[in-house]
């Protein structure tokens, strides 16, 4: 512990995560980790749908067209939680320099942006018998439509370039720019007179949908949470595994 | 019912997208796996007569 960490009296955040900065030690907890992730988000996916689809009501207004919302809106969740993350992990490879976190964030982009696309496919099919439309131009589908765009171009900036660090370098700072379209998404229904409904589901205030629907709603979003984490986790252990295999495969050339 | 092809194609994406995401996830980590397991072996013969 250096002297500046001594007088503070405790452990930078950068440190504590460093320590899974050990592929040895990230891939023996991942390994522990991954099945309490997978089977629970099988689990919660698989009864929420089922009561999405079975069980819950039609709604009064919408009819049946309400059931794309148990998966559409943890699909947006998830598409905004994904990038919340894509930006918390390019902080950490920005301040810490975290070995993992620029892994990560290669890892989170293809699943995010097919979180994202889910959720702007399954939004344009409940539009259609519910709006009259597939698609319009307002401030909530347009602030979505961009943030696929955030995730396809955060892809490709990452291997674009030849030296890998380069790439991470400057996808990080893309995904920490591209972040300012997360409150934008947030408050586009507040701020704008937009087609698309304000949040029936906050934080801060009660739910204002009816609670014979809100369950299988509340399956699917732990479900499909839990399964974004598993595949995301599963794609990790798989990097650092290439990573290595990459790095065994250097040296017996550099030996032969 | 008119909306059942609009619920029905949602669910058919998304449980299309899920399948790919969690077969190409698991393939390429099977994969890794037993390339990391036999390149290990390699560099550290004395591993294969550890029971």
């Amino acid at each position: 512990m250096d002297a500046s960490t001594a007088i503070a009296g405790r452990r930078p955040p950068g440190r504590s995560l460093h320590r899974f900065a050990n592929p040895g030690r990230f891939l023996r907890l991942a390994a522990r980790v991954q099945p309490w992730l997978t089977w629970p988000a099988m689990l919660f996916t698989l009864a929420g749908v089922a009561g999405g689809l079975f069980l819950s009501p039609a709604d009064y207004q919408q009819g049946d067209t309400v059931r794309i919302m148990y998966i559409h809106v943890p699909c947006a969740m998830l598409a905004e939680g994904g990038f919340w993350g894509l930006a918390a992990v390019s902080l950490m490879s920005i301040v810490w320099r975290h070995p993992l976190a620029d892994l990560a964030a290669m890892e989170i982009g293809p699943v995010g942006a097919a979180a994202t696309a889910l959720c702007l496919a399954t939004g344009s099919l409940w539009g259609k018998p519910t709006w009259g439309t597939y698609w319009v131009w307002d401030a909530r589908l347009t602030s979505v439509l961009v943030l696929f765009f955030l995730y396809v171009g955060h892809m490709m900036l990452i291997r674009a370039f030849d030296d890998q660090e380069r790439g991470y370098r400057a996808a990080a700072i893309m995904a920490l720019v591209g972040a300012v379209d997360l409150p934008i998404i947030k408050y586009s229904v507040n701020w704008w007179n937009t087609l698309h409904q304000p949040a029936s589901i906050t934080l801060t205030g009660a739910p204002t949908i009816s609670g014979s629907l809100l369950w299988p709603l509340a399956l699917t979003m732990v479900g499909l949470t839990l399964g974004f984490a598993a595949i995301v986790t599963a794609r990790l252990r798989a990097a650092v595994m290439e990573r290595r295999i990459r790095g065994l495969l250097g040296a017996q050339a550099a030996a032969a | 019912m008119t909306e059942l092809p609009y619920i029905i194609a949602s669910y058919v994406l998304f449980a299309f997208l899920a399948v790919v995401l969690a077969v190409t996830t698991s393939l390429r980590l099977g994969r890794a796996r037993a390339r990391l397991k036999a390149l290990d072996r390699r560099a550290d013969p004395r591993r294969e007569r550890t029971p």
